[in-house]
């Protein structure tokens, strides 16, 4: 992308990437621990991603190659947008295909291919705080982390388990990484957990309106809370198969066609089902 | 009298809200347990108590006597000023519970202690099920099997008579004595030796108040649980409790067997109180 040279390399000043570089680091070195950090302004909404673009900004060089998604698409318009503001104040490459990426920021989803240990993936996060809904104040959540008190996380998924018959949450099911923190994994979908245990690459979380950041380094042990009778499960899909490209097990989006009626499925990481009609859906098969 | 070990004792624990000056340093009985220099609050003054295995203890005492902040303080939901207190199940009794970490505090609450509370919003999650509220005290335990969990919490809902196609509902909903009998639940969920409980019958009808009060009575016998009732109400103390401390401006001013105390009571304020009740 062209670089717009009236502002600064990646929009941040020095200082500001600097101290956002420190907290990364901070986090980094306690994995699933929230650490707060001096969330800038940005030319974009809080709750829009600002904490993940933050940390890009901080953390993306020159020779970077970066791609943005949200809900697996590359195209929806916070995709568009975020991947505007940040290619035009660095003048970066940016792709759709996650294996060409050094960079990728996403919201929602993983991308289906497994990243690789000079990858780094940015999820934004909306509430970082899994102990939320059992107290609103921060100095109680802050101690019942450093207690490793999470009774009340249990409580809530027990409560989901007596009214619901699964103890299992759609998405952002919280996880306890490297055996001492519960973490939100942001809103992705179940299916997503399981590629945040001992990944290759560097999970990095942002949230902007509640001014945290926490980390995954490589090789992490993260396990999806579970009762011990009551195994974890990605959602189910099986028998389902792509539209565009053909592939199986990978998460669907699904939809009605209007005309028809008929259930439809299609890859929700679009970046991945793209790269497999171009090369003739022989990318990532079993 | 039981086995005379005692299974809990509070040695001296004081409770006060304000920092205290010279004046009310030196006066220990002070008119509602205000200074009324430093306006300093002694909630609960050099309170001294011994609880025997399978016994019941009531704590009587006027409105702001220091009643609920005594079992608030033995409970760890309010932090003592000075004192010393020691379970026998815990290290022999060799250790002051007062001085352990956040941690331990919470392991003793959760497996050696229940509490009732006067108000059920500070027992209960009002916007939960009866049952998730009943199974916190499982799950605070350490148990992670939530079949096990729905079994126990339910035989433990029977046990207060609370029909299992409540299990699902909010105790919002509930009625006072119904929210009661659920904080009853909760409280015996881990089978703990002690048990506290604060106006559990207050404001609730007399016939319910009798139910309950026969419930606490029946559980009691059943497990042996040494029980701290706390009341305003002589009547429920005279009917509850072997052994009753009188309590006035934060301070025990009387303690004995509860038939002694009834029949003839030594302080000034428990002969007050006793003649109202006749
Ligand atoms: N958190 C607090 N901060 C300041 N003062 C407090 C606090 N809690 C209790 N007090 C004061 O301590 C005194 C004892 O209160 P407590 O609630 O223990 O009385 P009680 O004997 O349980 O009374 P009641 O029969 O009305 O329940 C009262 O003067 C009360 O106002
Ligand atoms: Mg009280
Ligand atoms: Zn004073």
């Amino acid at each position: 992308m062209e670089r717009n040279l009236n502002y600064n390399f990646a929009f941040l000043d020095e200082g500001s990437k600097r101290e956002i570089r420190r907290s990364i680091l901070h986090a980094i070195a306690i994995p699933g621990y929230q650490v707060p950090f001096g969330s800038r302004e940005l030319p974009i909404g809080r709750g829009w991603g600002t904490g993940g673009i933050q940390i890009t900004m901080s953390v993306i060089g020159p020779d970077d190659t970066l791609k943005v998604i949200d809900q697996g698409s590359d195209d929806s318009v916070n995709a568009v947008s975020i991947r505007k503001l940040i290619g035009t104040t660095t003048g970066v490459k940016t792709t759709t295909d996650s294996a060409e990426a050094d960079i990728i920021q996403s919201r929602h989803r993983i991308p289906e291919e497994p990243l690789r240990a000079d990858q780094v993936l940015v999820l934004q996060v909306p509430q970082p705080e899994p102990l939320r809904s059992v107290d609103p104040h921060e100095e109680v959540t802050r101690r019942l982390h450093g207690d490793g008190e999470y009774t009340g996380i249990w409580v809530n998924l027990f409560e989901r388990y007596l009214q619901t018959g699964s103890a299992l949450r759609g998405a952002d099911h919280p996880v306890l990484t490297d055996g001492r923190y519960v973490m939100n994994p942001s809103p992705i979908p179940r299916y997503d957990n399981p590629k945040l245990d001992h990944a290759e690459c560097l999970y990095l979380f942002g949230a902007g309106r509640e001014k945290k950041i926490y980390a995954v380094p490589p090789y992490t042990k993260v396990e999806s809370l579970t009762f011990d009778d009551q195994p974890f499960r990605r959602e189910d899909m099986s028998g389902r198969k792509c539209r565009l490209c053909g592939a199986e097990n990978v998460y669907f989006d699904e939809f009605f066609d209007a005309a028809t009626g008929e259930r439809m499925f299609q890859c929700s990481d679009s970046g991945f089902c793209k790269k497999r009609r171009e090369k003739g859906g022989n990318c990532h098969e079993e | 009298m039981k086995n005379r070990t005692p299974v809990l004792e509070g040695s001296h624990i004081t409770v006060r809200f304000g920092d205290g000056c010279p004046y009310c340093r030196e006066h220990t009985e002070l008119e509602k347990g205000r200074c009324p220099v430093c306006r300093t609050i002694w909630a609960v003054r050099d309170v001294s108590f011994r609880l025997y295995e399978g016994e019941i203890l009531g704590i009587v005492g006027e409105s702001g006597s220091g009643k609920s902040t005594l079992l608030k303080t033995l409970y760890f939901d309010q932090p003592a000023t000075s004192g010393d207190c020691r379970i026998a199940r815990y290290h022999d009794g060799q250790k002051n519970i007062f001085d352990t970490s956040s941690q331990q505090k919470r392991y003793l609450r959760n497996h050696l202690m229940g509490m009732v509370y006067q108000n059920p919003i500070l027992g209960l999650r009002m916007k939960i099920s009866a049952g998730a509220n009943v199974a916190e005290k499982l799950i605070a335990a350490g148990n992670r099997n939530a079949g096990s969990m729905i079994g126990r919490t339910e035989e433990l809902l029977q046990h207060v008579e609370i029909s299992l196609d409540r299990l699902r509902d909010q105790p919002r909903y509930f009625s006072g004595g119904m929210q009661q009998r659920v904080q009853i639940s909760k409280a015996t969920a881990n089978n703990p030796p002690i048990l506290f409980l604060d106006e559990v019958t207050t404001g609730l009808d007399l016939s319910v108040q009798a139910k309950v009060l026969d419930l606490i009575r029946s559980i009691q016998k059943e497990l042996g649980i040494a029980m701290m009732i706390v009341s305003h109400d002589l009547s429920v103390i005279r009917m509850m409790s072997d052994r009753t401390m009188v309590m006035l401006g934060g301070r025990v001013v009387e303690e004995g067997l509860t038939d002694q105390i009834m029949e003839d009571p030594m302080h000034a304020y428990t002969q007050t109180l006793v003649n109202s009740l006749l």
